[in-house]
């Protein structure tokens, strides 16, 4: 049977594809599993092909469902126990999965395919393990049921559940359009594949009466497909009786477990009856009209009456639609046929009082505490799928009322009225829980990304022969959907490459005392409003020397620079443009493109990468994202009277120059400006001049406003008017005009309602050709801007000693901040000690060894800053610890002292920065040098 | 066919302009507006339409006339189009009319500039000519 209803067909295939999608997983669960497979597990992967291949052969795919006839085949002897979960049995399976979807994709053309190759490798498993394992008896029918009824996963039934509640439904509302208009094939097919797809399900589960209603109505919807008698009142009486008694039996599942005993084999010997009378009585009248087959269908005695007797068809159809609760329409199922019509008729204009009249034939074991009607919350009403568009459009109204809200807020504070007040208050309160909950329906769990990786790693582990067990954690970790988009091919760039370079063959883990197989760890978790995801393995970590070396070979940097980075900054070296350590290039990775592919796009979402490795324990690289795309930060500054937004990821600093300042600091090249921003030549780029906007000559420009912008890892200082403020804006894409201007990357409404430009910053620094320089010019200006950042913006830990003395470390070096009791100060080796956490913590006065007059301490406890390093540690009596502070290093001094490296201003204190590892080597000149041996 | 059809119409420099009253979302007044330097010259800027940004379009600059004397307020004209809402800016509002099929004529080929694709034809009034619009064409704008 050929058909060409698309729609049906789209359904189809969106139905396949997320059938198939879980497949995969479940596969390689099982080949994990071995011998001690999971039946539950086995059974819904053949649940998936069969409902495939019904559909498939429904639809007149062959290709399709012959390949998952095939498939199902294999899937059936895994479930009998005459298979076992091998790996080739698992990569047959696989590879037909992988088949299967192709054939999806390409649903028009899919017959034309050849699959011959997975047809003859399926088979060849069949016949290659069906020989030795031949002598197993099929099992009887019953004891098969029992036996699956135990193996079902709660998780496989509540699928069956949703996946029959909706079938039933669709087959009610086609049931509906059919009785208005008979001879719509497709509505028939639809409602014919319904009942298949239940059939289906319900006789793989074991559930035989469900299977055998199903049975009886498809058979009579089969002939009335082939023609033999045509659909008319009388059939769509039974079949929706039918639905009724499939209803209330799944109903019974869902609560008792079992299928009830209220509903009997009798409806389906009924209905079997049924098509006997149809069968018997049309082929020699063949009538065109329902109205004529209905009349000598009446004239038939017994069950048939019941149905047929209904003289108002339409009223019934009517009562049908005002109240589709399946508890109330009941009656059908009675053996008394005569009451059929009135009941129901009565039932619709009160269904408040149907459940409270305890029918005999009522099954629904819904106890008598849930109110009316509330039965039917089933597990099927908890989810819906929406369009992503009108969620989208929603987020947008959502986005105006809050708008609207601000512009409010800014009325109610300048009245004085207590009533509006409160009022206001509930606007603000109900808007923002609008707002929050409108952002979660665009939410999806992170999972729905890593769910594919198990079968990724898995294959490249095989290829690079390798034993690699991936673990996630986190799966729920909810991001918006845009995000999960584009976090995808980062992730699975960077699973590829800690799979392929991250960890190292079976016998080089095992001659370094580690389990042969590697580990792959993927987490997620939220934290201060970003998601953080983290890549860990347990392989070799990255061999810092040998990054160091490739960097110098490939001029990416000098081995002077080389040599200052610290370990961490090393290994992010590997995210520069064209840097590869591979030895040898695969095909898995290691081309010397991708690492930095994977930070742009990163950053492009306004995320960071970094990553952390230790020599022979393995790499941890984190990535850190915002959790939605829609609403990002930025400064919003004023160029001629206009606002613009400048993404928040592309800022690094603000400079503002004043007064004589600004008239001398700015100095030109041949006619390009340039600023010294801590030494370094800073090209300046004019707003104005960009936008084509005339020069303000006004009075104003005795203050410069330069915003330091990063594009493509180029920094450039844009001079702007004005920088007012840092905001969480909205993005609103450009429309088709202006997708064009390059300096533009989308618009956004401010909180006055008038719309405002955001600056890209990309295009802006193309326009004004500051990234048209070569690739190298580009690395050496990325290296100065890593090693300047090391300067740069700081976490510090600020230390008081003495009356007036600051100083101050990277809150980096700190391990911990401790209070411990001075009287529990002991000596050691010429040495004060105390005991902390079971060890013997060194201390060092860092009055006395930087020569500082210490403060006048109180008796009691001391401040102790404890830096620990390759698992020894060494504790730091200070005086005060005054702050954290993250700041920019200004103004600096070099230090002339040892144990100094320079003196800056931090919070309008002069303060000297310590070199601690100097510091620890005055007093402990040995604590170093175990780690200088690694 | 259909032998009638209406048309919101608009003065532009003197002349009756119409588009399809299909076509048209709404009409409104002056509306604040956000510039949009480098962008094509017939872009005036960017409305917030109840929370959807909309690129507003001066049909004078569009058809190449000369601009509107200063102090005068276009109105916006806010047309449906392939990429969302677009606004057209125009002189003055009038009146929805609905003409006949049997009154339009192609333009002449004396009619030159950037005129001669965006009007589509004239329908002959009384005492006037009414011209249509190709308003998918006049939202569509080369960017230099």
């Amino acid at each position: 049977m050929s058909f060409d209803d698309a729609e049906l067909m789209k359904e189809f295939v969106v139905e396949s594809q997320e059938h198939l999608a879980d497949v995969e997983n479940q596969l390689l669960t099982l080949e994990s599993q071995g011998d001690s497979m999971d039946v539950g597990l086995v059974n819904k992967v053949f649940r998936a092909v069969h409902s495939i291949k019904g559909a498939a052969g429904f639809m007149g795919l062959e290709t399709l469902g012959g390949l998952a006839h095939r498939a199902e085949e294999v899937l059936n002897k895994l479930r009998t126990n005459e298979l076992r979960p091998t790996s080739l049995v698992i990569n047959t399976l696989l590879r037909a999965a992988d088949q299967l979807k192709a054939l999806l994709d390409q649903i028009e053309t899919s017959n034309q395919m050849d699959v011959t190759p997975h047809l003859v490798a399926l088979q060849s498993i069949m016949a290659g393990e069906e020989a030795a394992t031949t002598t197993a008896v099929a099992i009887e029918p019953t004891s098969e049921n029992t036996k699956f009824e135990i193996g079902i996963s709660s998780e496989a039934l509540r699928e069956f559940l949703i996946e029959s509640f909706d079938n039933l439904e669709q087959a009610e509302r086609d049931l509906l359009a059919l009785e208005r208009q008979p001879g719509a094939d497709d509505l028939l097919n639809s409602v014919f594949r319904s009942i298949h797809t239940i059939k289906g399900s319900a006789g793989f589960l074991g559930y035989l009466k469900a299977e055998k209603l199903t049975h009886a109505a498809e058979s009579v919807l089969g002939s009335i497909r082939s023609g033999n008698f045509p659909f008319d009142e009388s059939v769509s009486e039974r079949m929706f009786t039918t639905i009724d008694a499939v209803r209330r039996i799944l109903h019974s599942i869902e609560s008792e477990g079992h299928e009830g005993a209220d509903v009997t084999g009798e409806l389906a010997t009924q209905m079997e009856e049924f098509l006997q009378e149809k069968l018997s009585e049309t082929p020699t009248k063949v009538p065109k009209r329902g109205r004529s087959t209905r009349k000598s269908a009446s004239s038939k005695k017994a069950p048939v009456a019941a149905v047929t007797s209904s003289k108002e068809p339409t009223e019934s159809v009517e009562a049908r639609r005002a109240q589709p609760d399946p508890e109330v329409i009941v009656t059908p199922v009675k053996p008394t046929p005569v009451q059929a019509n009135s009941p129901k008729i009565e039932t619709a204009q009160a269904p408040e009082a149907a459940p409270k009249a305890p029918t005999p034939t009522r099954i629904s074991p819904a106890p008598a505490g849930s109110a009316s009607g509330s039965t039917e919350s089933s597990a099927s009403d908890s989810t819906i799928r929406v369009d992503v568009a009108l969620l989208d459009k929603l987020m947008t109204r959502v986005g105006e009322l809050v708008l609207a809200r601000n512009q409010i807020l800014q009325f109610n504070s300048t009245i004085d009225d207590s009533a509006l007040h409160s009022a206001m208050q509930r606007l603000n309160l109900i808007t923002t829980e609008l707002q929050e909950g409108v952002m979660k329906t665009r939410m999806q769990p992170i999972g729905s990304v890593w769910s594919k990786f198990p079968r990724l790693v898995r294959d490249l582990a095989t290829m690079c022969e390798k034993d690699v067990r991936i673990e996630m954690e986190g799966k729920e970790t909810e991001l918006d959907k845009t995000i999960i988009e584009a976090i995808k091919d980062p992730l699975t760039h960077l699973v590829r490459n800690t799979v392929d370079h991250g960890i190292e063959r079976p016998e080089v883990r095992a001659q370094n005392g580690k389990p042969t197989e590697g580990c792959l760890i993927l987490r997620a978790y939220h934290e201060g409003g970003q998601v953080n995801i983290e890549i860990c393995d347990d392989g070799a970590g990255l061999n810092l020397g040998r990054i160091k070396a490739k960097a110098v070979e490939k001029g990416l940097m000098t081995l002077e620079q080389v040599a200052r980075l610290a370990d961490r900054d090393v290994g992010n070296l590997i995210f520069l443009p064209g840097f590869s350590t591979a030895e040898k290039v695969s095909n898995v990775s290691g081309r010397g493109v991708g690492m930095d592919v994977v930070k742009t796009n990163i950053e492009k979402i306004g995320g960071t990468v970094d990553l952390q490795s230790k020599p022979g324990l393995g790499t941890t690289i984190k990535i850190k994202i915002p959790l939605t795309l829609a609403i990002i930060p930025a400064l919003i500054i004023t160029s001629d009277s206009d606002r613009y937004a400048i993404p928040q990821v592309n800022l690094m600093e603000l400079v503002r120059l004043e007064g004589e300042e600004s008239r001398t600091s700015i100095e030109w090249i041949q006619g390009a400006p340039v600023y010294r921003l801590r030494g370094r030549l800073l090209p300046l780029v004019y707003l104005r001049n960009e936008l084509g906007i005339p020069r303000d000559n006004s009075a104003k420009s005795e203050i410069v406003n330069i915003v330091v912008l990063r594009a493509d890892d180029r920094q450039f200082g844009l001079v702007v008017d004005n920088i007012n403020d840092s905001e969480e804006i909205v993005v609103k894409p450009l429309s088709k005009q202006l997708k064009n201007v390059s300096v533009y990357s989308g618009t956004t409404i401010m909180g006055d309602g008038r719309v405002a430009l955001i600056l890209d910053v990309m295009g802006l620094a193309q326009s004004a050709h500051v990234v048209t320089g070569t690739k190298e010019r580009a690395v050496s200006d990325s290296n100065d801007r890593a090693t300047t950042n090391n300067s740069n913006m700081q976490t510090l830990l600020v230390l008081g000693v003495g009356p007036s003395r600051r100083f101050a470390l990277p809150i980096a070096q700190v391990t911990r901040l401790e209070k411990l009791a001075i009287n529990k100060v002991e000596r050691a080796d010429h040495q004060e000690v105390v005991q902390y956490r079971g060890e013997i913590l060194p201390l060092i006065r860092l009055s006395d060894t930087l020569g500082v007059e210490p403060a006048n301490h109180p008796e009691g406890l001391m401040d102790v800053v404890v830096y620990s390093e390759d698992g020894r540690s060494v504790g730091l009596v200070v005086d005060q610890i005054v702050d954290i502070v993250e700041t920019e290093l200004i103004n600096t001094r070099p230090a002339q002292r040892a144990g100094l490296t320079q003196s800056a201003v931090i919070n309008g204190h002069v303060t000297d920065l310590l070199d601690l590892p100097a510091v620890i080597r005055m007093v402990d000149p040995s604590f170093f040098q175990s780690t200088l041996n690694v | 066919m259909i032998a009638s059809r209406q048309l919101c119409t608009f003065l532009l420099d003197g002349h009756l302009f119409g588009v399809d009253a299909q076509t048209v979302q709404e009409v409104i007044r002056y509306q604040e507006m956000t510039r949009v330097p480098k962008a094509p010259a017939a872009v005036s800027g960017l409305i917030n339409l109840r929370g959807q940004i909309v690129t507003a379009i001066d049909l004078r600059t569009r058809l190449g006339m000369k601009p509107r004397e200063n102090g005068k307020r276009p109105m916006n004209v806010v047309v449906r189009s392939d990429d969302g809402a677009v606004s057209l800016l125009v002189d003055q509002i009038g009146d929805v009319i609905a003409v006949d099929v049997e009154n339009f004529e192609a333009p002449p080929d004396t009619l030159q500039g950037p005129s001669r694709e965006l009007v589509q034809g004239a329908y002959k009034l009384n005492g006037r000519l009414l011209l249509l619009l190709n308003c998918a064409e006049a939202v569509q704008l080369v960017t230099e």
